[in-house]
């Protein structure tokens, strides 16, 4: 006959005590072992949220570069390369352009290993009258984008103008009623009008492009150019001394003005939507950090609270075992126990009360919590939570039946054995 | 061999002390039986309980073969008693839960050890016990569930046996079959004291000794 026997045997006997002192064990570990899946849970959640919020910001500013790129093929310019004796008090007068330059300029800067400078297009133009309507148009000639050896070949963001085609200003084309397809004659010359442009509100609205051969013959300027129009540059604003010094490098004798406010425009609002998206995603992360810390706080009042709780209802059940079986404990005391077999009798009870509370309580909390995962999937057995879940249980079946049980051992026999 | 050298015992109450046990000197032999006889309160299971080292006396010594129960710690006292001395009381104190074997076993799990099968079968069946093994006390009768009680009193053989009126619960057939076990025990070459307020039962004891009326002793202090 062992102690081990002897405490299966009085579970059995006294089920509904077992079993009183069990569902409080097995309460307080649920409540530690749903708590900290849910707060786990929560945790996993939140990294996969910020991790596709990441990823969204990060295609939308993909899409959102895309965007600025097709922008500013439409807001023409980012920089200007000018005759070096291009006044340009005169040039922001009377936003026109009076000296010139070798048209093998734009060649040159394209050939040139100049990574700041991209989207090359020459261009000759001048403040006209158009003999055949009488208006005062600005004739520019082009010849698209210049094509560079050194760069990836990309689709140019300005198409050229054929020759013997125009393009027309929207200004030009509504009052002179042309639309595409029209023949217009200028300066002797007949045209086709290959396209009528949108309203831009600017000079462009009375403009007219033709190409940039067609357009030397027509002014007396062959082989002239009088600017260089750079798109897209790799530069901000406070790079613009270097892109001087890489034009200079190459054609002595020009100047470079920078179409400031569209280049920074540019910038900025990059920067911005960049700086939006961050700012997103750290209200985000600061959501989730606030939903976390309310129910870490939740669960540090209830965890302890139900801990608490149950360690005072597992003492109470012993100290109610205790009183019901002093009896028993006076005979065994009669018969030869020691001090250290009547506490052996009530802590291996209270050490398979812990660790069934443990396991139920483990398998209870971590279901509960696992109920609301949704799309998250993970595994029912943490074993650093289990191993936390079911230690707990045991320490405090323990130490809340330690006190009833020294009560118990150190009963005086005499006493009971005379009561009984 | 018991020896209760001059052994009191008082009680306090308010601001006197009642005369539990009046001063007692006592011997019992190897091999004797002795029994102790008195008026219901004169200190009779107060005189088993100081014997067996479960109550302290106020003065006076108990030694059994020489061993001063009184001068043992808590746990050494414990130890002793489980391989010198066997209990049976009126009320049994069986374990409720347990079986016959099982409580005849018990003494094992106060032990702390666990051997002890085959003379736990051998002495429930000396004492008549040996078709009603797995039933619980609550099953037995009254002298079965005393048949049981000694026979876990003896499961080792102890030195002697202090029985308190353990006839008190049974009609005159089985209060007879009791006491020829504890004459059957006496015969073996252990010692039995036993207490008991009847007189016919104390005169079939080798010898008797008397325990005044504690009422004539009270003294004021």
């Amino acid at each position: 006959m062992s102690v081990w026997r002897l405490v299966i045997k009085e579970i059995v006997r006294r089920k509904t005590n077992f079993v009183s002192g069990l569902v409080a064990v097995t309460l307080a570990a649920a409540v530690l072992a749903g708590s900290m899946t849910i707060l786990r849970l929560h945790d996993l959640r939140t990294q996969r949220i910020l991790a596709r919020k990441e990823q969204e910001t990060r295609q939308r500013m993909a899409v959102l570069e895309d965007d600025y790129r097709k922008i500013m093929k439409n807001l023409g310019f980012n920089l200007l390369i000018l005759p070096g004796n291009q006044k340009l008090s005169d040039f922001y007068a009377d936003d026109a352009v009076s000296a010139y330059i070798p048209d093998t300029y734009a060649t040159r800067l394209a050939e040139a290993k100049i990574v700041t400078i991209r989207h090359l297009l020459p261009s000759l133009q001048e403040k006209v009258l158009w003999p055949e309507r009488k208006r005062t148009i600005i004739l520019i000639g082009t010849r698209g984008e210049v094509p560079s050896m050194f760069r990836d070949a990309r689709e140019p963001i300005l198409v050229a103008v054929k020759k013997g085609h125009a393009v027309v200003g929207h200004e030009l084309a509504e009052s002179l009623g042309l639309r595409a397809g029209d023949r217009i004659t200028l300066f002797g010359r007949t045209f086709t009008v290959g396209q009528c442009n949108e309203e831009r509100g600017s000079k462009d609205d009375i403009s007219i492009w033709i190409d940039l051969s067609e357009a030397q013959g027509i002014l007396g300027k062959p082989g002239r150019i009088n600017a260089i129009l750079a798109l897209k540059c790799h530069c901000a604003g406070n790079e613009l001394a270097n892109v001087r010094r890489d034009v200079a490098s190459v054609l002595p004798g020009v100047q470079v003005i920078e179409q400031g406010s569209k280049v920074l425009t540019r910038a900025e609002a990059r920067d911005r939507a960049s700086k939006e998206a961050a700012e997103a995603l750290a209200g985000e992360v600061g959501n989730r950090r606030q939903l976390r810390d309310e129910l870490e706080r939740f669960s540090s009042i209830l965890a302890p609270l139900a801990l608490l709780a149950s360690a005072l209802w597992v003492g109470l059940v012993f100290y109610t075992n205790v009183r019901e079986r002093r009896g028993e404990i006076g005979i065994l005391r009669a018969l030869g126990a020691r001090t250290r077999t009547i506490l052996r009798l009530f802590l291996t009870k209270a050490l398979l009360m812990g660790c069934a509370g443990g396991l139920a309580g483990y398998v209870l909390g971590t279901s509960i919590g696992l109920a609301r995962q949704g799309e998250i999937g993970i595994s029912f057995l943490d074993p650093r939570l289990f191993l936390l879940t079911f230690c707990t249980a045991v320490v405090l079946s323990l130490a809340a039946s330690w006190a009833p049980a020294y009560y118990a051992a150190q009963q005086e026999p005499a006493e009971v054995l005379r009561e009984e | 061999m018991l020896v209760l050298d001059r052994v009191v015992k008082t009680y306090p109450k308010g601001s006197r002390r009642i005369t539990a046990l009046a001063p007692i000197d006592l011997t019992v032999r190897a091999g004797e039986f002795v029994a102790v006889e008195g008026p219901s309160g004169s200190g009779k299971t107060t005189c088993l309980l100081i014997a067996g080292g479960l109550l302290d006396p106020d003065s006076g010594k108990v030694l059994l073969d020489g061993h001063d129960l009184h001068a043992m710690t808590r746990n050494q006292l414990a130890a002793f008693r489980s391989q010198n001395i066997g209990f049976v009381f009126q009320q049994y104190h069986l374990i409720p839960y347990l079986s016959v074997l099982e409580n005849i076993l018990a003494p094992e799990a106060a032990r702390g050890r666990a051997n002890g099968q085959a003379r736990g079968r051998e002495l429930a069946g000396q004492f008549g016990l040996d078709h009603r093994l797995d039933h619980t006390p609550a099953e037995l009768s009254c002298g079965e569930k005393q048949r049981t009680a000694l026979a876990r009193a003896l499961l080792f053989r102890p030195k002697i046996l202090l029985a308190d009126e353990i006839t008190g619960n049974l009609d005159h057939v089985n209060a007879q079959i009791v006491l020829g076990y504890l004459r059957e025990y006496v015969k073996t070459g252990g010692s039995v004291l036993l207490v008991t307020h009847d007189r016919e039962i104390a005169s079939q004891a080798d010898r008797v000794e008397y325990l005044p009326d504690p009422r004539e002793l009270e003294t004021p202090r």
